[in-house]
């Protein structure tokens, strides 16, 4: 556990040791912004609420998301310090833990820092601040989930840009199965059972659920258990990289 | 005297590469193994097994007891491990990056500043201790990848080429460094530099295509070279044909080679036959006034010979076999 903790923070503070934490943190505000007040319309619809903040996250998300991802490991392959890291006595799950923690806790910064937002919604009008807050929950999973699967894909490949390439088509997936249109496509012609299946598994069903202010353990368990299962996937695949 | 890495039967193979070929050998308290080996013989890839970064395809490695396979975290523990190219995360300073070294690895609090001064001191970092990883030369990241493996007092110490790219007096001081630290420690490097061997390794093990070809002190291993007992004399160059007359008149010599000297000397070995004590046969031709010898002196052998000896050897065998 303590080393976990060793890890987390070497970690989380390589996020600010170099310019890459200040280009995230930036384009995802600018954009975070842009896109709730010219695309969401947040003042022209008149509402309290931050229902056109949050619903750009998954799409925002889909990009940087496997930016921050993409490092997790390939970039340890790449620069050879897998060797280092892999002999350093400790084991496999808290190797894995301690970097996706890290990287987790670093979307959270960036989401902690939209409070503005929050100040701004509050100081306009009465807002629901529980509904807010199960929105953050939501999007702080969100991030955890697609964390996951690039930390696993990371894990695979020496290459940044592949690893990017493959969890950002991974995380559409994901993410648009609960699209309408994908679900029409389907409803036409599968059986219901199906399309309900695709749904429940999108990203989108699981994150608009709690953003209407209910956290249902169903949307919490689904994300948990994402995570979970792509972190041990991350793990076995660092495990398969040794036997060369 | 225990043994503190026990190695057997360890194979890799990458697809059709075999790339270790069923090594096996043991490493005692004090010793020192030299890991020699032309390039791609599998140096690199033994050692990546022994710590445990690398999963064998066969065979197995024990650190005091603990199997790397069965038991990594406690094997992981007792090693020091410099690895090839010695990584090092580029935007950490060697300061921070030593501070990680010794919290991952659960350096008692009281000894952590104690262990980092004496792994930095002695591998001379402290001027560049706050300077990134990615800045620093080549020779200064080795530095650095050395101290993180000397940093917690491992029972084993593995280095792959721990003084490559190092200046003449940092390989010095490298070299006294093992010296000192493996008496309390059981200790693998490899090198291509064959003095090193010389001046720092306890036995020497010459590996070639995956598997050891020669193994032996490094004494052992010169007593295998032509040169082995052979007796080089230094006379003027006028008096060189009254000396080869003396030495085809000597029974214990079986050849004789010229070597290059200075202007006006003249360098001369005579090799023996076997089993023939050969400088008390020339004790004589060397003292006679006649030849005038300046210099005489018995090779001890040559290491870089029997290398090329034992490796050069299977790789024209092999050859031939593939033909
Ligand atoms: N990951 C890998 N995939 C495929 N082949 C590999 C891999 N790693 C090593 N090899 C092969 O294994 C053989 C042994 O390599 P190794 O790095 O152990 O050699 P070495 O003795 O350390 O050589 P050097 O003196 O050049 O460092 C080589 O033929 C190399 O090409
Ligand atoms: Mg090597």
């Amino acid at each position: 556990m303590i080393q976990t903790l060793t890890i987390f923070r070497r970690e989380f503070s390589g996020y600010f040791a170099t310019p890459m934490a200040y280009v995230f943190l930036v384009i995802f505000l600018v954009f975070a912004a842009a896109l709730t007040f010219y695309l969401g319309n947040f003042f022209e619809r008149g509402q309290a609420d931050l229902a056109s903040f949050f619903m750009w996250h998954p799409w925002l998300y889909l990009f940087l998301i496997p930016a921050i991802a993409m490092r997790l490991w390939s970039e340890e392959r790449k620069q050879g310090t897998i060797e280092l890291f892999l002999t350093l006595p400790i084991g496999l799950g808290q190797a894995v833990l301690g970097k996706f923690l890290a990287a987790w806790a670093f979307t959270g910064v960036a989401l902690a820092l939209t409070f503005p937002i929050w100040i701004t919604v509050n100081w306009l009008g009465a807002p629901d601040n529980g509904a807010i807050l199960t929105g953050y929950a939501g999007s702080f999973l969100l991030a955890g989930g697609i964390l996951a699967i690039g930390a696993c894909i990371s894990a695979t490949t020496k290459s940044q840009v592949i690893a990017f390439v493959l969890t950002a088509a991974v995380a559409f997936v994901f993410t648009v199965s609960g699209s309408a249109i994908v679900l029409n496509f389907f409803s036409g012609w599968a059986p219901d059972w199906l399309t309900e299946a695709i749904r429940s598994f999108s990203f989108l069903t699981h994150f608009n659920a709690m953003n209407r202010g209910v956290i249902d353990i169903k949307d919490v368990f689904f994300f948990g258990s994402l995570i979970a299962l792509f972190l041990f996937a991350n793990a076995i695949v660092v495990d398969i990289k040794k036997a060369g | 005297m225990e043994s503190m890495v026990a190695i057997r039967g360890l194979c890799k193979s990458f697809g059709p590469i075999r790339a270790v070929d069923d090594i096996s050998f043991d490493v005692r308290r004090g010793e020192v193994l030299g890991f020699l080996g032309p390039n791609g013989a599998g140096k690199s890839t033994t050692m990546k097994m022994i710590t445990g970064f690398l999963t064998p395809s066969a065979g197995s490695a024990r650190i005091c007891g603990h199997d790397v396979a069965a038991a990594p975290v406690k094997a992981k523990a007792r090693i020091g491990y410099l690895p090839e190219g010695a990584p090092a995360y580029p935007d950490m300073t060697p300061a921070a990056f030593l501070g990680f070294i010794a919290d991952i690895r659960r350096v008692p609090s009281a000894d952590r500043a104690r262990r980092i001064d004496f792994a930095v001191d002695r591998t001379q970092l402290r001027n560049v201790l706050h300077q990134p990883i990615e800045t620093l030369s080549k020779g200064f990241k080795r530095r650095v990848g050395l101290a993180q493996a000397i940093l917690h007092d491992p029972e084993v110490l593995i280095l792959d080429e721990p003084t490559d790219g190092l200046d003449p007096n940092q390989k010095h001081e490298v070299r006294a460094l093992i010296a000192e630290l493996a008496r309390e420690k059981a200790t693998i490097i490899s090198t291509h530099i064959l003095e090193e061997v010389d001046a720092v390794c306890s036995r020497a093990l010459i590996i070639s295509q995956g598997r050891v070809v020669a193994d032996g002190t490094p004494r052992e291993l010169e007593a295998r070279s032509r040169w082995h007992n052979a007796v080089t004399l230094i006379l003027p160059r006028a008096r060189l044909d009254g000396l080869r007359a003396a030495l085809a008149g000597c029974a214990a010599v079986a050849s004789v080679e010229d070597g290059t000297a200075d202007a006006g000397l003249a360098r001369v070995t005579a090799f023996p036959r076997v089993g023939a004590n050969l400088i008390a046969e020339l004790g004589t031709i060397g003292r006679d006034p006649a030849h005038a010898i300046e210099e005489i002196r018995v090779e001890r052998g040559r290491l870089d010979e029997v290398f090329r000896q034992v490796t050069g050897a299977r790789t024209s065998a092999s050859a031939r076999a593939a033909a």
